[in-house]
């Protein structure tokens, strides 16, 4: 799967998660342009980008992404592994 | 399992004509996910969950500072919860030598926060108690080792039951057995607990606030009283009128255990007060057969409270069952193999509770476990015996129809009546009928046995209770009174309620008479009624009125100098003059 089919499916996460039909993340999205992306809601994305791609994230990454692309990045990672 | 992201949706719903509930959640971890939880969770359970959630670890100066915003806000139960990771951390910061006293130093403060609460609230404490976690380094020695923290958290988990019965408004909920039941890899995430200080998954929260809200059900009277057990591949394997006694499956044998389970988990429910009944599309001798003559059955017919088995359909079969235990279909549980069966039942009868029982009935136990249908928040000598109670109730009708005029069925009835102040004895059953009557009951005014005993102690209350007994058997405890002196000599009727069992038995006029034979020698000279409706308490929309009450203003009122009609119909055996001390 390429990074970019990866953030077409974890849009679909966005979507359901934070209860937003109209929300289109790409590469450069950060929590700052979702208004509904806060804390809380971050950890329900985790949640739920985990079992999608039955991966686990680690302790250092639920914070430490700096946008979408990398996490998608990282998940690609995680998926080949 | 409901996950989180499904029940957090339910917060956006609206929850306006729901019954409200005031609950605070207090914890010494990250609360935020469990408060959502809690409030979706309420939403599947029909209650409007007005949630204080305390500041993150603030449990300490809530509950022993009392101008805090906990005892303002003035909530109907409190949640506390104190996670293990936390107790782990405040037993390795011991001082040399504490180990072996740690789980009484902590049971000590659960003491003084319990009677803090308890002195300046009503609320009911539901206390989270703790899930095992061991860092093992005593490996399995721990067991051996009291300055083990394993060893010190068994013990306060052991000690925080014996607690709780002690105390009947301090209510654990079991976190230990729903990690165990759950798995502690589901439970927990390791990186949440090290970034946010969260100490369960989401979807665990989930669990945990469906248990909590189980155990807040129960309180305000929402519980389990009957289970309508259908009986071929339900409680035995195959089908009885095909495979005859000697082929269906029952016992230690294979398929056979998973009934075998099923009904042992009837009889314990039995045991409990539960009330069972079967609705089975049979010839009904031959679904008798198996009870009467199986050697494997745990199920017996002295078991069932009500036994239908035909070819009728079984939304009316189990209207049918409700009529003759005169319980609301919300109380009842309806057990059934069959898909078909389960929603047209659903369908039909859209209160009653038809869980989805897998297709394996190797399944069913752990399926119904996880379901928790059967929370309650007491227990009564009255309960072991419901089911006696309910049999003596179906001889009662036969006898019934052997006379014309319902004076002289009154009266063969050869009733008598104790009528006693509420006693240590009777405490615990007077309050369980505040919390479960919902269809006599004038007020619906809830009471645990703590608050009952508060009132008393006030002097403020004069108490009735009424134990029933006829030519067929005991009634056992049936009505309970609680007047308030309101002063000016007006005693207010503040809790009048009797169960349905003893309908049409003139024990209302009875009670009545002994109302105002109690108010007489206290010299009051008015007695107050009130009628507070509810979806439920119709029954006794124009009781007052009935008796003779007059309407003045929001109150009914009764001159005590009026002479009443007398009951002729039973005997009174006790009498008390009210007054409790």
């Amino acid at each position: 799967m390429t990074t970019d089919e990866i953030i077409e499916q974890v849009n679909e996460i966005f979507v359901e998660v934070l209860e937003n039909q109209a929300i289109r993340i790409n590469r450069e999205t950060t929590a700052a342009d979702v208004p509904e992306w806060d804390s809380l809601n971050h950890i329900m994305l985790v949640v739920e980008i985990e079992k999608k791609f039955k991966i686990r994230f680690s302790s250092g990454e639920v914070g430490g992404f700096r946008n979408v692309g990398e996490m998608c990045e990282a998940i690609r990672a995680k998926m080949q592994a | 399992m409901t996950d989180f992201t499904t029940i957090k949706k339910n917060l956006k719903k609206d929850y306006s004509s729901f019954k409200g509930v005031k609950l605070a959640l207090l914890g010494d971890s990250a609360t935020q996910l469990f408060r959502i939880a809690l409030r979706g969770c309420a939403f599947e359970d029909k209650i409007d969950l007005d949630i204080f959630e305390a500041d993150y670890d603030q449990i300490e100066r809530m509950i022993f500072d009392t101008a805090s915003e906990l005892y303002a806000f003035n909530p109907d139960f409190v949640v506390i919860f104190q996670s293990t990771r936390k107790l782990k951390h405040r037993f390795y910061k011991l001082e040399k030598g504490g180990a072996d006293h740690f789980a009484e130093i902590h049971l000590d403060f659960v003491q003084e926060a319990f009677t803090t609460l308890n002195a300046h609230l009503r609320s009911k404490i539901i206390y989270l108690n703790f899930n095992e976690l061991d860092d093992r380094e005593f490996g399995n020695y721990a067991n051996k080792i009291a300055i083990s923290f394993l060893y010190q958290l068994r013990k306060i988990n052991f000690e925080l039951m014996t607690f709780a019965q002690r105390h009947p408004g301090f209510f654990i909920c079991d976190l230990s057995y729903l990690v165990t039941q759950t798995g502690s890899q589901n439970a927990t995430d390791e990186k949440f607990y090290v970034d946010v200080d969260l100490h369960f998954t989401p979807d665990f929260f989930v669990v945990v606030a469906g248990n909590i809200l189980d155990i807040v059900n129960a309180a305000i009277g929402r519980m389990t009283k009957c289970v309508v057990l259908d009986l071929d591949n339900t409680v035995w394997g195959g089908i009885i009128g095909d495979d005859g006694m000697e082929r269906i499956q029952i016992g230690d044998y294979q398929l056979g255990k998973a009934f075998l389970q099923l009904q042992n988990l009837a009889k314990q429910l039995k045991e409990r007060g539960i009330i069972l009944a079967v609705c089975s599309k049979n010839t009904d001798s031959i679904a008798r057969e198996p009870f009467e003559k199986h050697p494997q059955m745990v199920l017996r017919l002295d078991d069932i409270a009500v036994f239908v088995a035909n070819w009728e359909n079984k939304v009316d079969n189990i209207k049918y069952i409700r009529e003759v235990l005169d319980i609301g279909f919300d109380s009842m549980v309806f057990l059934d193999d069959n898909p078909f069966e389960r929603d047209m039942v659903r369908t039909h009868i859209p209160e009653i509770t038809v869980p989805e029982l897998p297709a394996d009935p190797a399944l069913y136990l752990d399926f119904l476990r996880n379901e928790n249908l059967f929370e309650t928040v007491s227990f009564s000598e009255e309960d072991r015996t419901r089911t006696v109670l309910y049999q003596v109730e179906a001889d009662r009708q036969k006898f019934k129809r052997t006379f014309t005029d319902e004076g002289s069925y009154l009266l063969g009835l050869e009733m008598e009546c104790d009528v006693e102040p509420i006693s240590s004895f009777t405490l615990p059953r007077v309050a369980q009928l505040t919390q479960r009557s919902n269809q006599f009951n004038l007020r619906t005014m809830r009471y645990s046995e703590d608050d009952l005993k508060k009132m008393i102690d006030s002097g403020r209350f004069f108490t009735l209770t009424f134990t029933l007994r006829d030519k067929f058997g005991d009634h056992g405890l049936i009505s309970a009174i609680i007047l308030e002196d309101k002063g000016d000599g007006a005693l207010f009727i503040d809790t009048w309620i009797m169960s349905c069992r003893v309908l049409k038995r003139n024990v209302e006029n009875f009670v009545l008479n002994e109302i105002l034979e109690l108010a007489r020698e206290n010299h009051f000279r008015s007695i107050i009624g009130e009628y507070i409706p509810t979806p439920k308490n119709g029954l006794v929309k124009s009781l007052l009125k009935d008796l003779g009450f007059v309407s003045r203003g929001s109150g009914w009122y009764l001159d005590t100098g009026l002479e009443i009609s007398q009951a002729q119909y039973i005997k009174k055996t006790i009498y008390d003059n009210g007054r409790n001390n």
